[in-house]
């Protein structure tokens, strides 16, 4: 008590720095350690398949990109994996993100908060961690059978697939669009409704753009990874290995398809040497879709963002 | 819309009798849940006046500020006894959409909280949504104009509501409130976080629009309540800690000659 009413200084104590804050420099050391780690193994994998990969563009150069796949090494190419990951895609941002954001919405915003809206969202929460081979059986029981009901030769078409990723990202669309709805303040929204705005127009005019950023992040991150995903597609259909496309729509909607990680999965397992190169390859035109597809997003948000 | 009939120039007096209330409460109370926050409050709101709403903090003056336009449907597990009246009508009968209350009954909240958008925006906001067909440019200018704010922004509408201080948000805020053409506004603590300059401005413009609309505000200030307001009702909490009201007056009585002790001490900053 008494040495509150001196100065600092006069208890002996001095504000010179008394040593050295060891346990705070071990702990920012083992942060950065931590780092270190992560880069260097994303710095390997990438490292590798670039070394074992990039020969194969400088070789073969757009060839590789443009020629279907083929049981000899020199003609293989990644051509309809990228056109089937690329409807895969289309399939997934048509089905999961209205889906999804609406879900999102309406728990949000209009359920209200009771134990059912609750429990409905541990469970989407828990759905999203749930293994993505659970999913393609569950695509393989539900769509491919009512595809297969309706007539659909066997029902194993690329539509199924799409379905089948929808359905996997879509509580991952829904728990990311959730938390920004809810990241909406709450002053903006009271703003609206003491105008006399409608739910829905305080949902339309003010929450939607408020999220918009936040909603377009999970969409990406969820097609990101439905872009990535393969074991659902091996159970729901996607062909492992060489088949002739046709060009038209209606073929590649109902005939035999393939995409980009299931190429990979399939070229891996081939006992040819040189097929290790072309597994890197693919690997480098998957990376470089899914870099493409974040960059798409970063610029969306940005412009969102940038409004005000 | 059903005027009331007994409006004359003599209710504007000071100390004239409330002849022509715009809102009336009868013994109303409210509930978040189990808990009682305010009970049995009846007072009127006489037109084109300013009631202040004071008392200490937690005794329910913004909670029942809110069930004035029914702001406090947006929270889930509450629930209004009484009545609430509006020119006569019960603004909680079952016909009544709460949405044209809030557009009849405008307000101004304690943060300014202008929307994201342009400054024009912001005040057209309101019309856009209730299919405004007219002369927009005129109605955000006027509405500018009358929250005395136009000379400020008239060069930068179109820049964002949000990079204005925070006084001069406040009065966006206000502008915004006033496009939808309320007849009521409430104000729930709109300067407790403003400087004392802004907070000066915004007295002067409610002392200004009291001519075209009614106020009510909700302020911890008592300073405000006695320059800013024509009357005052005064809130304390008992032991259950709801709301009700000790006094309501002319703010000059209320002031200078309350009638009851508690009255006295809480203007003379003895508690709260």
């Amino acid at each position: 008590m008494s040495a509150s009413t001196t100065s600092i200084n006069a208890g002996g104590r001095s504000v010179r720095r008394q040593g050295r804050d060891v346990r705070g420099l071990v702990f920012a050391g083992a942060l950065l350690l931590a780092l270190l780690f992560s880069l260097a193994v994303l710095a390997v994998l990438v490292g590798t398949q670039l070394a074992q990969g990039l020969p194969v563009f400088a070789e073969r150069g757009l060839d590789f990109l443009t020629s279907d796949l083929s049981s000899n090494p020199a003609d293989a190419g990644v051509a309809q994996g990228i056109v089937g990951t690329a409807l895969l895609m289309v399939i997934v941002a048509l089905v999961a993100f209205p889906v999804g954001i609406m879900t999102a919405i309406y728990l949000e915003e209009y359920s209200g908060d009771n134990r059912l809206a609750r429990f409905i969202e541990i469970n989407v929460r828990n759905l999203a961690g749930v293994p993505s081979v659970v999913y393609g059986i569950l695509g393989l029981t539900v769509f491919v059978g009512l595809f297969a009901a309706l007539g659909d030769s066997n029902g194993k078409t690329i539509v199924t697939g799409g379905l089948t990723l929808a359905v996997l990202v879509l509580p991952l669309v829904i728990i990311t669009s959730a938390e920004a709805i809810r990241a909406v303040p709450e002053a903006l929204i009271e703003g609206g409704f003491g105008l006399g705005a409608s739910r829905w127009q305080v949902v339309r005019e003010l929450i939607l753009p408020a999220a918009a950023p936040g909603i377009l992040t999970g969409t990406v991150l969820a097609l990101s990874r439905a872009i990535g995903e393969t074991a659902p597609l091996i159970l729901v259909g996607a062909v492992l290995g060489s088949f002739s496309t046709g060009g038209s729509i209606g073929d590649l909607a109902g005939g035999p398809y393939t995409a980009l990680p299931m190429i990979v999965f399939d070229w891996a397992r081939k006992p040819q040497q040189d097929f290790r190169a072309l597994t890197s390859a693919a690997i480098i035109v998957l990376l470089a879709l899914t870099l493409v597809a974040n960059a798409f997003a970063v610029i969306l948000r940005n412009r969102f963002d940038r409004k005000w | 819309m059903t005027t009331a009939t007994t409006e004359s120039v003599e209710t504007l007096d000071a100390g004239a009798p409330l002849a022509a209330p715009v809102i009336s409460l009868r013994d109303v109370s409210f509930y978040y849940g189990a808990f009682r926050a305010v009970r049995d409050i009846s007072f009127d709101v006489p037109t084109h006046r300013i009631t202040a709403i004071i008392g200490p903090s937690g005794c329910g003056k913004s909670t029942l500020l809110r069930t004035i336009n029914r702001m406090n449907d947006l929270i889930p597990g509450t629930r209004v006894e009484g009545k609430i009246l509006f020119h006569e009508e019960d603004l909680y009968a079952s016909y009544v959409d709460p949405v044209e209350v809030r557009r009849r009954i405008g307000m101004v909240f304690q943060k300014p909280n202008p929307f994201p958008k342009s400054i024009y925006d912001n005040v057209a906001f309101g019309p856009r949504l209730n299919g405004f067909r007219g002369d927009l440019d005129g109605l955000v200018e006027q509405s500018l104009r009358r929250a005395a704010i136009w000379n400020e922004v008239k060069d930068k509408l179109k820049q964002s509501g949000l990079s204005l201080s925070g006084g001069q948000q406040q009065r966006l805020c206000i502008a915004r409130a006033i496009a939808t053409d309320p007849e009521v506004i409430l104000m729930d603590e709109p300067c407790s976080a403003l400087d004392p300059r802004a907070t000066l401005q915004i007295e002067q413009l409610m002392a200004e629009i009291k001519e075209r609309y009614t106020i009510v505000i909700v302020t911890h200030n008592m300073q405000q309540a006695a320059r800013a307001s024509d009357r005052t009702i005064f809130l304390n909490m008992a032991d259950d800690r709801a709301g009700h009201v000790v006094e309501e007056g002319e703010t000059l009585q209320m002031f200078t000659n309350p009638r009851q002790q508690l009255t006295e001490d809480y203007v003379s900053g003895r508690f709260g």
